[in-house]
């Protein structure tokens, strides 16, 4: 099982996802989050919360976004924790809009 | 004097109840930077509330959330005083006179009513009673279920209706290397139930279930799961509701309900039949459960914002047993504000407010038992933060005056004969029942009375 945070979330840091989070195991750059899949529980709470679906998860995850398994797996181990709600990035409402959500 | 927060005078905190927002509340306050020490009250002598006694068996991996709670437990500072009901074997005046502060987290412990005639016939329960008896709360221990019946019907389309369905649907070797008690899975394994009648206030647009639980629904090995493609024609605004993009999960569900509606039946033992649009008006039987009245309902409102209105028309269901899933309400304890309408403590920003909306100093609350029942065990961590946050802002106004929490408790609760539960004694009774579980291939096999785990910690 995996849960997975794709491309859709670079430039957002609205971090809902982070807030529903039970263990704490999304990590960050400057860009956009990860998810620790060892440490994750699957409990899917973060994909509806996240304003712009860039949470997937299992079979759900479509095709040409796989890549982004490895990448999530990568990323995560090198880069700290966040667990707490932070301020969205400038400009994240306006990529919100432009996503069309 | 110093201000609590400070070395000379510790601040010490009594947060009630071992449940996700309680144990989410000791560590925003044990990395708070403050001089603190936090006392866990729970009245069982298993902590982890829900996430023992709610989360299904069959879902392990969502139970791991246990192993972020064992490494607060583990904090220094922290201390557990388990096997201590509030309000039974100690007072809320007693904690505000030990502790600078408290904080109930003490969740949702009972259901809310349906309030329409049989409801209390026999074979008529609450998903509460059912769930906290398939996972060993000693509370529902001596309960008994009926399970000869052929017919279920489980009122509610949210996730805790999914377990329960589950529960029901899956044979018992699907289930028997869960953590499921004993005592259920000896009476599931007689269960003649073979069909499952899922039912919704609303349309398949609006149901609550997740994605991934209505999927795991559709996908049992030895159950169909069954919609009449019917109800898979939507009204023009459930259609539209579809097309709002944040809409994704309502999206996917849907999907998900056409595809078990294009795909039947397939022969399987036992069958789930979800029905939409109707909601349960009576229930009839002499001495047991009969039948479900159920109450047609169209749509109306905008889109997004549609509420259920009957019709005037019926249908009738034959069924002997059924489980309510509409919602849990929150438990009184003397001495705090209650909501009784929403089923809570009262409160500002976490601040327990009383009936005139005045702040009750030095009471806080956290979890089901401030936001009511929704959300997961996730969504309690921010509420729990949110509430550490206020009561640290209230720091300079709390009791100036040194306390001593459970330097003075302890010994008061021994003197009541009550046999407090400590960190080092829970890890003692986890042991055991790992261990009683590795025979029969079970993570665990749980004590489901609480003399049980008392008497695993021997005499002393
Ligand atoms: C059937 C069911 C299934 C669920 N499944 C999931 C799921 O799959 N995924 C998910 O994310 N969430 C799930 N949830 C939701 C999750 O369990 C809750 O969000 C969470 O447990 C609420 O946490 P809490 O700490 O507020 O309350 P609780 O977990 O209820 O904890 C409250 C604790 O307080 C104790 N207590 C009560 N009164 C007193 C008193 N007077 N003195 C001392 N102690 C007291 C109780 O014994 C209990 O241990 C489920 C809930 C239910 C009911
Ligand atoms: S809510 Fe979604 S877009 Fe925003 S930070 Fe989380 S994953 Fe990224
Ligand atoms: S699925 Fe649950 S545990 Fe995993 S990242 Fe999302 S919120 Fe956290």
């Amino acid at each position: 099982m995996t849960t997975i945070v794709t491309d859709n979330c670079k430039g957002c840091r609205f971090t809902d996802c982070v807030t529903v989070c039970p263990v704490a195991c999304f990590h960050a750059d400057d860009n956009m989050l990860y998810i620790d899949n060892l440490v994750c529980i699957q409990c899917s709470a973060c994909i509806p919360v996240c304003p712009v679906h860039a949470i997937y998860a299992d079979d759900d995850i479509p095709e040409d976004k796989r890549n982004w398994i490895d990448i999530n797996a990568e990323r995560s181990q090198a880069l700290p924790t966040i667990s707490d709600k932070q301020d969205p990035l400038p400009g994240a409402e306006e990529r919100k809009t432009a996503l069309g959500f | 004097m110093d201000a609590p927060g400070t070395v000379s005078n510790p601040l010490r905190v009594a947060v009630v109840g071992a449940g996700p927002s309680g144990f989410y509340a000791a560590e925003a306050l044990l990395k708070s930077g403050q001089t603190v020490r936090v006392d866990m009250i729970e009245r069982l002598p298993a902590p982890y509330g829900l996430v023992r006694y709610g989360v299904a068996p069959d879902h392990p991996k969502l139970k791991e959330a246990i192993l972020v709670y064992a490494v607060i437990a583990r904090l220094p500072h922290f201390s557990l005083l388990g096997n201590v009901a509030v309000g039974r074997d100690v007072s809320v005046e007693e904690l505000r006179a030990h502790y600078h502060g408290v904080i109930f987290a003490c969740g949702a412990e009972t259901d809310r009513r349906l309030g329409i005639p049989g409801e209390d016939l026999p074979g008529s329960h609450t998903a509460t009673e059912f769930v906290a008896w398939y996972n060993g709360h000693p509370d529902y221990r001596e309960r008994s279920f009926d399970l000869s019946a052929e017919v279920a019907a489980i009122v509610g389309q949210g996730n805790v209706a999914a377990d329960v369905c589950r529960i029901l649907a899956k044979s018992v070797d699907e289930l028997k290397a869960t953590d499921i008690a004993e005592h259920a899975l000896d009476a599931l394994a007689e269960s003649r139930v073979r069909e499952i009648h899922v039912i919704g206030r609303r349309g398949a647009a609006q149901a609550k279930f997740t994605n991934k639980e209505l999927k795991e629904l559709g996908e049992l090995p030895s159950c169909d799961a069954i919609v009449d493609p019917q109800d898979m024609e939507l009204n023009a605004e459930s259609i539209a509701e579809l097309e709002v993009k944040s809409n994704f999960v309502s999206v996917k569900n849907v999907e998900i309900f056409r595809a078990l509606a294009a795909r039947g039946p397939t022969g399987k033992p036992r069958r789930i039949i979800f029905h939409f649009l109707q909601s349960p008006v009576k229930i009839t039987g002499t001495a047991r459960m009969e039948q479900l009245v159920l109450a047609r309902n169209r749509l109306e409102g905008a889109p997004l914002q549609q509420v259920a209105r009957e019709t005037g028309e019926t249908d009738l269901l034959r069924c002997g047993l059924l489980f309510r899933s509409i919602g849990y309400s929150g438990v009184p304890i003397p001495g705090v504000p209650f909501d009784v309408r929403r089923g809570v403590f009262p409160t500002q920003e976490g601040r327990i407010v009383d009936g005139g909306g005045a702040v009750v100093p030095g009471l806080y609350a956290a979890g089901w038992i401030k936001r009511g029942p929704t959300g997961i065990i996730g969504t309690n961590r921010a509420d729990s933060i949110a509430t550490v946050k206020s009561l640290l802002a209230d720091l300079p106004h709390l009791a100036p005056e040194t306390k001593a929490g459970a330097e003075v408790l302890g010994p008061l609760l021994a003197a009541r004969g009550v046999r407090v539960i400590s960190v080092d004694d829970w890890l003692k009774i986890d042991t055991a029942e790992v261990a009683r579980g590795q025979p029969r291939g079970k993570p665990r096999e749980k004590f489901t009375r609480v003399a049980e785990m008392l008497q695993c910690l021997g005499a002393s």
